[in-house]
């Protein structure tokens, strides 16, 4: 069973709006409030990490039904040498080419 | 900006595979603008979650927005209106940390300014929908097998490394992501949402009852441990 239609077009436009709402919030407000508060601005400035964090690792790791660590050791290698590239030169498009190229590599050994 | 290009294909490639036609998946490259949630929000429609879940999930991963918005709202002060509406639309990853840049050290006035913002803010907007529709038109000819949905994580692999900037983002990091491993099996795809929260919390009070300084280099390279 997969969305119908209108379901989707009711998910895109949701999350649309929410979206422009984030963006415009200080925006339109800046005027009205003096300054954002330094403890707003310190808690925003963790989301990138945690977010970003919360969707890498289980495309990696995961927990079978014993509770044990599971993952592909190919997913592995490619995930740890990417971080490295990402590390170095902070170019997206590499990260994505080397991560691929390593998982095809270590795939195609292993 | 030409890193924008892999994450518009895939985000057109894997919309088309979960059940978004193809003027949808255009549609939502225009409408929401924001790759990470459109990724998120495309696996959570493949994994049918809920419909709340989903539009939660790809709002909480949105939630920098507002640390942009904040941090920008200055320059734009004097911008009538509709301008504002329209340089907050535009608001990206990349057209903040250019703009940001630029404003700081050069201090253009409001012409300038906004004619520096919006150029650079559409031009990514063009490669963004136009890499999306690409996407979308290629998305049925790639051969399964070569494991492209795994350029997704990597994809947001390459935003996560660079935003451990230090110690106390590190921590924020590895408890969302060792968080994340067992959330993966909490009910209604609820997971992502969890780990997140959980990492912001521990984040919030380490950096209200420690002293850990802002912006010390660290070796936390990593998000997967």
């Amino acid at each position: 069973m997969s969305y119908d239609a209108t379901t989707l077009w009711g998910i895109v436009l949701a999350v649309g709006v929410l979206t422009l709402a984030l963006r415009l919030s200080f925006i339109l407000l800046f005027g009205r409030v003096d300054d954002v508060p330094t403890r707003v601005e310190r808690t925003l400035e963790l989301v990138p990490a945690a977010v970003l964090a919360a969707l890498v690792v289980p495309a990696v790791v995961a927990l079978d039904t014993s509770l044990s660590l599971v993952a592909e050791p190919a997913k592995v290698v490619a995930a740890v040498v990417a971080a490295g590239v990402a590390w170095r030169t902070e170019n997206v498009l590499a990260t994505i080419a080397v991560g691929m190229g390593v998982l095809w590599l270590v795939g195609a050994v292993v | 900006m030409l890193g924008v290009v892999p994450f518009g294909l895939i985000t057109g490639i894997s919309a088309i595979d979960v059940g978004f036609d193809a003027v949808q998946t255009v549609a939502m490259s225009v409408v929401v603008f924001a790759g990470a949630s459109q990724l998120a929000l495309i696996e959570l429609v493949g994994d049918r979650a809920p419909v709340a879940v989903v539009v939660a999930t790809a709002a909480v991963v949105n939630l920098r927005y507002l640390m942009y918005s904040a941090s920008i709202a200055p320059y734009f002060r004097d911008f009538s209106p509709p301008w504002k509406w329209l340089s907050a639309y535009a608001l990206t990853d990349q057209s903040y940390a250019v703009a940001v840049t630029e404003f700081r050290d050069d201090e253009p006035g409001i012409g300038r300014r906004r004619w520096y913002y919006l150029g650079a803010a559409f031009a990514l907007w063009g490669v963004w929908v136009v890499s999306t529709a690409v996407g979308v038109v290629i998305g049925g000819s790639v051969p399964p097998g070569l494991s492209l949905e795994f350029a997704v994580p990597l994809t947001f692999l390459a935003l996560l490394v660079p935003s451990l900037k230090d110690r106390l983002s590190g921590l924020v990091g590895v408890v969302a992501g060792g968080v994340a491993i067992p959330a993966a099996a909490l009910p209604l795809d609820l997971g992502l949402v969890a780990a997140a929260l959980t990492g912001l919390t521990v984040g919030v009070l380490v950096d209200t009852f420690t002293d850990w300084p802002g912006d010390e280099p660290d070796e936390d390279t990593e998000g997967e441990r």
